[in-house]
């Protein structure tokens, strides 16, 4: 093997420590200021008007009743909006023409003087359509259904090695379901929302910001690149803020047609100020969500559960609008061993709002479907699942070819195993019960790329004593306030108190989005390359003001390594025997995710994506209306989300000797997705422990494990009337 | 139409014209400029605008500001005045830096209760938009407790409840985290119920 070229790894002093949360403590006072919170002396307040047809044209908007409504400042709509420079994304080009593409889209902005007239205003605007058929259900026969060219993380449509039929009718043992999940929304706490600004060309001697945007968002410059050449401003011109942001895993990962039409009203209005706050049932049309998808999975295994064929055939739907298409086959790829093994993609492009990332796109709707067929293999092979996992684990990327980075999958399960107290062998379903509760065990592996994201440059310069670092980088709650902090103090060799990060603001260089749980690393690597430059340049006792800039070095590494995240999921389910109540008293995950840079923060990201994942196996489905393609459960009494009598007893643990030498100079790897990756199948697999009953697709409700309850109902009550 | 009322926030006695239809949730945020409350529904469905009203926890965005002329009320910013012992700010030998640079008003000079200060000390929050409702709730909760009112969860409802898990998570389900730091805000409620 070549000699090991990765980044050069930072001595961990303040890393590793469970620094408290820098921004804790305005956050529980509640004076950490999020977007719409921000001052914006006279704003006006906007609110949005949305089609009622999923498909076809405006035919006449009648604004009279709205604008005569004292304190109504302007009713936007095609025929008089602002023009956009750059229509070509549709997403980004509301108001532009008459074309209706999905229900709920908007077809009008009202603004006024206050939220209550703007509220009042919008439901007197009269919209009438023609419409037009639409197409909004996903079904596998959908004419609709073609290959889309690459999946959204870049890759592949459909993989191929050897020869997966042959192999299949070969087996002696096989697996042949399909699965299923739910349209999810993200949701997260605070909705999408936007403060615009428009200060025109002439703003600051002609170079300051013409738009200033204080949005909720995962990356001030993913917003300002993807926007300025929408609106026709140079980038360096629209200035984006967002120091707080209540969540989004993946929402606000890019902006949505909100924040573009909160510009356009800003630029209606300009200089006046305007404030847009995306309501919780719109969050539902037009900020992104998971697709639902159909997934035929088939497994061949020999008589000793070794893995022959590997085989994952996906069905998913995106919009006619904009393409987005969850890679929902990917992690299949490289997850375990077989010869011959196939993965393939195919969408249909519907009448409907657009689909985005959502915590884990593509890993989670897919690793719930392979680890569900994993559990099945298992049983019937008669293994313990742990065990056919530890058949199936690969020397090297079964897709590419590549070495692990290092690959803990199996320490993860052994690990959990101990800690859980998994009782080995093959599962025997129905085998406990506690009065009237079933009870049952089940386990998932779980894996998540480790991703440096491109494009980040950091700032460090001596200010008062203090180094001041800068880079546009975003904390959603992961706790990059703090994190960033202890990297920059170990970067520069100081203590915290001589740190002042500067983060989420177009103001500090350029940085990637917080996804694709490539936050920390991305920016890391940026901060501690600036960190070195700055030493390099200005030596241990700089002078006031002494300052450098850097960007990324360039890592051979990952060009050679197979570098993933590794975790193992148990789960303890009760189900109750009459009512096929569910309840989770016992979750606990295992992980390998490199070194932990903050041990705090970093067992609440896992802590919250398994919380997500469990809400996602018993909870979460957004009903769509078949004929006109909305969400009707479009808000938090019918979407449910768990809550905090639905968690019981959470642990997470991660293997604490894990050092990532490939990926960047903390030894980390990344930790906001691996949580929900993994979880939902350990949950079903669980409940076919406890019941028998092998649901397939999410979530797992009582409803669909009554009739498979029964024959056990009717026993009990045979053998109730027996003892009388 | 529109109405004058009073109200005493935080300790502040203010009066405001408003428009009859203003939920109390806006009246605090969009006219007064109190945005410790948050919106995440506007529903009654997630408990991030709880605030303690007249003594009570309470949902800011299903009341009308109009009805609660007189009313006081206690948001997560001035929670500290509930508490009998609140600590005093930061401890000044603090090993973490006080981060006076991040954005927002320098809440140095602003008590903790001590449920905000356990919250803290549990990681009961990430990104923080439900945890100025989360702080107040759990307050309010508290106060059941220690009055003795039973919830769907205990089983001998002529005795006093006792202080257990179980209560706190049912107690606490009206304000939902979708960070999901749920454990963290149990074992901070059970810490802040044992001072
Ligand atoms: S904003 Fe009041 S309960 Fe959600
Ligand atoms: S901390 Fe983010 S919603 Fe609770």
């Amino acid at each position: 093997m070549s000699e090991p070229t990765g980044p050069t790894l930072l001595d961990p002093v303040q890393m590793g420590r469970p620094v408290g949360r820098l921004d804790g403590r305005r956050k529980v006072l509640g004076v950490a200021p999020y977007a719409v919170e921000h001052e914006a002396e006279g704003a006006a307040q906007a609110a949005m008007v949305a089609s009622t047809v999923p498909r076809g044209r405006v035919r006449s908007i009648d604004a009279t009743a709205a604008r005569a409504l004292p304190g109504v400042l302007a009713v936007l709509d095609h025929t008089n909006a602002p023009r956009v420079a750059d229509g070509e994304d549709r997403e980004f080009a509301p108001l532009q023409d008459d074309t209706v593409w999905f229900r709920r889209q908007p077809v009008a902005l009202v603004v006024a003087e206050s939220s209550e007239v703007a509220r009042e205003a919008a439901a007197l605007v009269a919209v009438e359509y023609d419409e037009e058929p639409a197409e909004v259900g996903l079904r596998p026969d959908s004419p609709r259904l073609y290959t889309p060219e690459k999946l959204s993380d870049g890759s592949e449509s459909d993989t191929s090695a050897g020869d997966v039929e042959a192999a299949l009718a070969a087996a002696t043992h096989v697996v042949d379901e399909t699965y299923a999940t739910p349209y999810e929304h993200n949701n997260p706490m605070e909705p999408h929302a936007t403060i615009a600004t428009w200060h025109g060309e002439d703003a600051g001697l002609g170079d300051g910001p013409v738009l200033t945007l204080v949005d909720s968002t995962q990356g001030v410059h993913a917003v300002r690149s993807s926007l300025a050449p929408v609106l026709g401003i140079e980038p360096e011109r629209l200035e984006v803020v967002a120091p707080y942001v209540g969540g989004g895993f993946g929402s606000k990962g890019a902006p949505h047609v909100n924040v573009v039409l909160a510009a356009l009203a800003a630029k209606a209005l300009a200089p006046r100020p305007v404030r847009l706050t995306v309501t919780r049932q719109q969050m539902f049309a037009l900020v992104g969500y998971r697709t639902a998808t159909i997934q035929h999975f088939r497994l061949g295994a020999d008589a000793d559960g070794r893995l022959t064929a590997i085989s994952h055939d996906v069905l998913e739907q995106s919009a006619a609008i904009k393409e987005f298409v969850e890679q929902t086959g990917s992690p299949t790829r490289s997850m375990y061993a077989a010869p011959n093994r196939r993965t393939t993609h195919r969408v249909a492009r519907l009448d409907v709002a657009i689909p985005f990332w959502m915590r884990a796109p593509g890993e989670m709707p897919g690793m719930f479907a392979h680890e569900v067929a994993m559990d099945e293999l298992a049983h019937r092979c008669g293994l313990d699942p742990i065990e056919l996992r530890v058949r199936n684990e690969p020397d090297v990327d079964p897709e590419t070819g590549h070495p692990f980075g290092r690959r803990r999958l199996l320490e993860c399960l052994r690990r959990g195993a101990e800690r859980f107290g998994w009782e080995e062998g093959p599962r025997a379903p129905l085998s406990r019960r506690e009065g009237d509760w079933l009870v049952g065990t089940g386990v998932a592996s779980s894996t998540y790329p480790a991703n440096a994201m491109p494009g980040n440059e950091a700032t460090v310069t001596f200010e008062h004593g203090c180094y001041a670092v800068g880079i546009g980088a975003a904390d959603i709650g992961t706790g990059s306030w703090t994190s960033l902090t202890q990297v920059t103090a170990d970067a520069l060799g100081v203590g915290l108190e001589q740190i002042r990060l500067g983060i989420g603001d177009t103001r500090y260089p350029s940085a990637s989005v917080a996804g694709g749980s490539s936050g920390l690393s991305s920016w890391g690597i940026a901060i501690t390359a600036a960190a070195r430059a700055f030493r390099e340049q200005h030596g241990d006792r700089p002078s006031e003001g002494a300052s450098a800039t850097a960007g990324m070095p360039d890592n051979p590494d990952l060009q050679e390594y197979a570098l993933n995240s590794y975790g193992a999921h148990f789960a303890k389910v009760r189900v109750h025997a009459d009512t096929g109540q569910i309840r989770v008293p016992r979750m606990l995950g295992v992980f390998s995710v490199g070194r932990a840079v903050n041990p705090t923060t970093l067992r609440s990201q896992f802590l919250g994506g398994m919380v997500m994942g469990l809400s996602a196996a018993l909870f979460e489905e957004s009903v769509r209306d078949p004929r006109f393609g909305h969400v009707v459960t479009q808000d938090l009494a019918s979407y449910h989300v768990a809550a905090n009598a639905d968690v019981a007893d959470l642990d997470a643990i991660w293997l604490d000797d894990d050092v990532e030498t490939h990926l960047n100079p903390m030894g980390s790897r990344g930790a906001g997705e691996i949580g929900i990756v993994g979880s939902p199948a350990a949950i079903v697999n669980a409940v076919f422990d406890a019941t028998g009953v092998r649901v397939r697709d999410l979530p797992v409700t009582a409803d669909k494990l009554l009739a498979g309850l029964l024959p056990q109902r009717e026993r009990d009550h045979v053998l109730g009337d027996a003892s009388a | 139409m529109t109405r004058t009322i009073g109200l005493d926030v935080d300790g502040e006695a203010v009066r405001i014209e408003i428009d009859v239809r203003t939920t109390l949730l806006d009246a605090l945020r969009e006219r007064l400029g109190h945005t410790a409350p948050k919106k995440g529904c506007d529903h009654g469905q997630c408990g991030s605008c709880t605030v303690i009203l007249d003594g009570r926890r309470h949902l800011t965005c299903l009341s009308l500001a109009v009805a609660h002329d007189g009313a006081t009320v206690t948001t997560s910013r001035g929670l500290a005045a509930l508490d009998e012992a609140p600590d005093a700010g930061p401890p000044a030998d603090t090993a973490e830096p006080s981060s006076p640079s991040l954005p927002g008003a320098d809440p140095a000079d602003l008590p903790l209760h001590r449920v905000q200060q356990a919250f803290l000390d549990h990681d009961g929050l990430q990104c923080g938009y439900c945890t100025p409702g989360q702080v107040c709730s759990a307050v309010g909760a508290l106060a059941e407790l220690a009055a003795g009112q039973p919830s769907h969860v205990t089983d001998d409802l002529s005795g006093r409840p006792e202080l257990s898990d179980a209560e706190i998570r049912e107690r606490m389900s009206g304000n939902l985290c979708r960070c999901g730091a749920y454990a963290g805000i149990v074992a901070a409620v059970r810490q802040a119920a044992g001072s």
